[in-house]
Parts: C-alpha cells; structure tokens; sequence
C-alpha cells in the first residue's frame, strides 16, 4: 500500500488569522465573531503575525524551504465560509520540501505546509438528524477564520504502522514547535489519509481514495488498513478502484464512499487581492528558530542516553521515553536525574503517575518533584506513600512533599518498630508461620504475601513491603 | 467557431453556472462580448516582451503587512444574528444543503 497524509494543524494563537475574534476552542456559538469572519462587505483581511511565526515554526521543525509565499481565494458554495470563499495558500505555499524522520527511520517527505484559514461549523438538522435526510443546516462562526497549516505529505508511507507513527509523530513536533496543542479530540489536528495500492513496488501508483475524519492516531491506523483490504479485494474480484472522497465511521470500523472525484470542484482560484505577499526575510525565520525548544527525537534520545546503554533499554522504557517527551514532561526527568534521582524511577514515575495529570505535572516546581522522588529513594516513603503525594501535590498544584507525607501520617517506620509488628503478626499466626519456615517455595510466597499484607494493615500501609519481605526472611534463618 | 484562445460561450455560461448567476440567451450573447474584450486587454499585456521584469503580486509594491495578535471585541450575538433571515439555537439557520464541503 501507499499512503500520504494530508494534516491539519490550528495553530495556537490568542486570535484568527484575519481579525481580532477570539481563537477559542468550545464558546458558545457566534459570540467570536466580527464583520472580517462574517464576510460582511467592505471588510478587509490583515494578517496575524504570531500565525505567521508559527506557521515558519512547523516550516523550521519539518525543515522545509521557507519562502516568499502568496494568498488566494478559492471559490466555493457551502455555508461554511460566510463569504463563499475561503483564504488559502495556492501555487505559493510559505514553506515546501521538507520531511519528517519517524522513530523507526523512514523519512517522510513533507511536500508543503501552507497556512489557510479555517471554516465554520455546520450542523444539519431534520427529521433524519442525518446529513442527507436534513431539511436545513445550522451555522457556527466562531472557527471561521481561525489559523490553519495544512500539511501534505509526500506519498512515502507504506504500511498503516508507518502512517499512525506520522502521524504520532507529527502531533509531538507540532506540540513542540509550539504551533499547536495537538487535541485531535477537538480538531485542533486532522487528518486526513490517500491510500492506494499496488502488486509490486515496481509498479506505478494505483488509483487512490482520501478518506476523511480520521479524530485520532489510533484511527488513522485503522482506517488506512481497512480502506487497502478494501481496495485489494476489489482488485482481485476482477472490480477497479474507483477514485473517490472517503468517510471513516469509527463505530462500524469502515469507510464509505462520500463522493467522487468525478464531480470535482472548480474552485476558480485567483490572488486575494486585499492581501499583499509574506516576504520573510532570514533574520526574521532565524528568529522564529532560535525560540524553539528541541524537537521529540533529540529530547527522546537525551532520555534514552540517561538511562544507560541502549541495550539496557527495555520496551517498556522506550514507551515511557516516548510519553514523556509526548507530555513535554522530559524537564521533571532531567531535573530529577540531576538531583540524584536514580534514572529509571525518575522515568517510571513520570510516565505512569505524573502523566496521568500532565497539565498540573508540567506546572509543578521541578525542586518539589525532586525533594519528592529523592524521599522515595532514599526509602524515607514506600512507593505506594510516594504515589499518594505525588497525586496531592498534582491535584493541589503543588506544596512541600515532606508536608503532604508528614499530614497523612507517611512516617518512616523505624527497623525497631517494624520488626516488633512483623513479629506480633507471626505470633499471632503460629500455623502460617510454620508453613511460611517449612513449607516449598510457592507456599513461601503465598504466605510472605499474607503476612505483609496483615502487616501493611496494621500499619495503614506504612511499612514498606520489601523491609517486611526482609525481616520474615530473617526471622526465619 | 470562434478564434483558438477565444473565448466560448459555453465557457461563459459554465462561470455563470459556477457563479450560480442565471443568464437569459441574450444576456449569454453580450457576456462572452464583453468579457473576451477584457480578456483580449489581458492578452495584449500577456504579450508585453517581460524579459529581466521580476513578477509582482499586487499593484502596491508592498510586503509583510500585519497586525499583533491581540483580541480585539467580537461583536454583540444578537445584533449579529439579527441580521439574518432565519436564526435557531444561536446559530444561522441556513437551506439545507446537498452534497458536503469541499
């Protein structure tokens, strides 16, 4: 199969490309709005600068040819631009020819990443409440006019693995680059995927389909394979691929046929000309390069190289690696490794319970986390005490972790005192305990259990589980 | 029919219907008139000899006008969709639609 993904990317700015409305993901409908988005006459376009920078951002981390770029008007009925045509780049896109390496080393072409604007949002009502059935639609505004950078890529991907790692991989740098927040969930990056497919490398291009809505990584993976079984059970019932628009529906697990590209629009493009031309000159995407952080696949390797060799390296910690870059969490890690922190608790930690509340996580004073991460190394909290302020730290937004610990009762337990339960437990027990001494292994281990458990009890999980793993080995040789 | 590059009548009812402008015959007529005479202006600059003349995209030799991105007010909901012919749940109510976007 051959794949290309076409993204597209809202960019983070505080208002839309054209005007000064609000770009605000989830108001209520037409409350950001103004003549420019509503395309009331006499109104004129000014372009947003910051969607400009951000537009070179991408241009920069796809490492594109950035370039003196034009506007233009392409033509079109259907409500969703109020004035029945929409701003985009054409045959002079701002950035071209670029690429993206995914982590398994395929490089993938990035033909262009041109800025457009964005298009209201229409629901269609009726009897049906389905889109063909409706008697009329209803239009929302407030996207109308919001920044956009779509990205094409080349036709490079072959496999539906490669195109979810595109476009995981794409979503990190956008989120890096500063661009965008990369919330598939609210269409701040879409996606959409042209397949086609072919008996042999050799062979020239089938003949392809773009399928649309895909809302999430896991879903482009899902419909590109289905939409090349498709294809290939067509071709080899003697039937050919008919060249078409696509819809993915999640819930069936299928794409199905939304039109052809026989009736393709003639969009009637021509230079807008209530724009002048994007010149950017080299200090100005020199200075748009040096505010960028770096990108996933440097941030992932510094990780990595932390860790130790990378033949130490299990799969499990190349997926921890992977979500905390993706969750820009990779700071807390370095910050905690620096302060003593051995490397894979500090990775383990920030990729199983910091990430589960990652904006709180990316706002925690690095020193807190650290104080935090060192008391759980040092054994001063067992790791189910460490999780508990790690989760009250998060959802406070911060505090002083040996506080939190000391409020809720996570003192150290002295050996003394530790011993001294651990042997209450097994007087209380005798039966068990003479199992646990004489019994084989498996009992051994099934009773060490229980009396940690009993253990943990009377303590209020207190203890540390290995401690007490430790003094029953003792008392018992 | 008419001289190679000229321009058709066909061409210019499928504008129209592009345009979604209906055309009576007579209308068509003048139309393919008028705008072939404008095209023909064109043409006539088309044939200016360009040679060592950098292209310019607008008439104003000017580049890289922007605005800070700064909010500025949206204006009121209900003077907005006060001006529409027909307005439920907030939003613009609009004839139904056939086909999809684009």
């Amino acid at each position: 199969m051959v794949i290309g993904l076409e993204v597209h990317c809202e960019l983070k700015t505080a208002t839309k490309l054209f005007c000064g409305c609000p770009n605000v993901f989830g108001d209520e409908p037409n409350t950001n709005v103004c003549p420019v988005c509503l395309g009331l006459p006499g109104s004129l376009p000014v372009i947003n600068q910051k969607a400009v920078e951000l537009a070179m951002a991408i241009g920069t981390a796809l490492r594109c040819e950035i370039r003196p770029s034009t506007f233009h008007r392409k033509n079109y009925f259907y409500p969703d631009q109020a004035k029945d045509y929409q701003i985009t780049q054409y045959d002079e896109p701002i950035n071209v020819n670029g690429y993206l390496d995914l982590p398994d080393g395929t490089r993938v072409g990035v033909e262009r990443a041109h800025m457009e604007e964005d298009t209201g949002k229409t629901s269609h009502a009726g009897a049906s409440g389905r889109i063909h059935g409706a008697d009329y639609s209803l239009v929302d505004y407030n996207r109308s006019g919001v920044p956009l950078v779509e990205i094409v890529s080349a036709p490079d991907m072959r496999s539906s693995a490669q195109a979810r790692a595109y476009a995981a991989e794409l979503r990190a740098v956008l989120i890096a680059s500063g661009a965008s927040d990369g919330k598939m969930e609210e269409g701040s990056m879409r996606v959409d995927a042209n397949v086609s497919v072919r008996r042999s490398p050799d062979e020239a291009f089938g003949t392809r389909c773009e399928i649309k809505n895909l809302n999430s990584v896991r879903s482009v993976g899902r419909a590109v394979e289905y939409e090349a079984e498709r294809q290939i059970a067509l071709i080899e019932s003697g039937e050919r691929v008919v060249q078409q628009t696509r819809h993915w529906d999640e819930d069936a697990g299928r794409t199905v046929a939304l039109r052809s590209k026989e009736d393709a629009y003639d969009y009637r493009y021509f230079l807008e000309p209530d724009l002048v031309p994007l010149v950017p000159d080299s200090e100005w995407i020199h200075a748009v390069g040096d505010t960028m952080g770096p990108m996933p696949a440097v941030r992932r390797a510094r990780l990595v190289e932390l860790l130790g060799d990378a033949g130490d390296v299990t799969e499990a910690q190349v997926d921890q690696v992977a979500t905390v870059v993706d969750l820009g969490l990779d700071g807390l890690v370095m910050a905690a490794v620096a302060g003593g922190v051995g490397s894979g608790l500090a990775l383990a930690r920030t990729a199983n319970e910091a990430a589960t509340d990652a904006e709180s996580a990316r706002r925690l004073d690095p020193e807190r986390y650290v104080a935090l991460l060192t008391m759980e190394a040092s054994g001063a909290l067992t790791a189910t005490q460490a999780k508990a302020v790690l989760a009250e730290l998060l959802s406070a937004g911060g505090g002083d972790p040996a506080a939190i610990a000391a409020s809720r009762g996570f003192e150290t337990m002295s050996e003394d005192s530790l011993a001294a339960t651990v042997a209450d437990v097994v007087a209380a027990h005798p039966e068990d305990w003479e199992r646990y001494c004489h019994g084989d292994d498996a009992d051994r281990k099934k009773l060490s259990q229980f009396f940690t458990g009993l253990v943990m009890k009377s303590t209020r999980g207190q203890a540390d589980g290995k401690a007490v793993a430790a003094e029953l080995r003792r008392l018992r040789a | 029919m008419a001289e190679p590059g000229r321009l058709t009548r066909d061409e210019v009812a499928h504008v129209a219907d592009l345009a979604r402008l209906e055309l009576t015959e007579d209308e068509l007529e003048l139309f393919t008139g008028q705008l072939a005479e404008v095209l023909d202006h064109a043409a006539d600059v088309a044939s200016l000899d360009l040679t060592g003349v950098a292209p310019t995209a607008h008439a104003m030799a000017v580049s890289n006008v922007l605005r800070p991105d700064e909010v500025r007010p949206a204006l009121d909901r209900d003077e907005v969709l006060g001006q529409a012919p027909s307005v439920e749940d907030h939003r613009f109510r609009v004839p139904r639609i056939l086909g999809d976007a684009p």
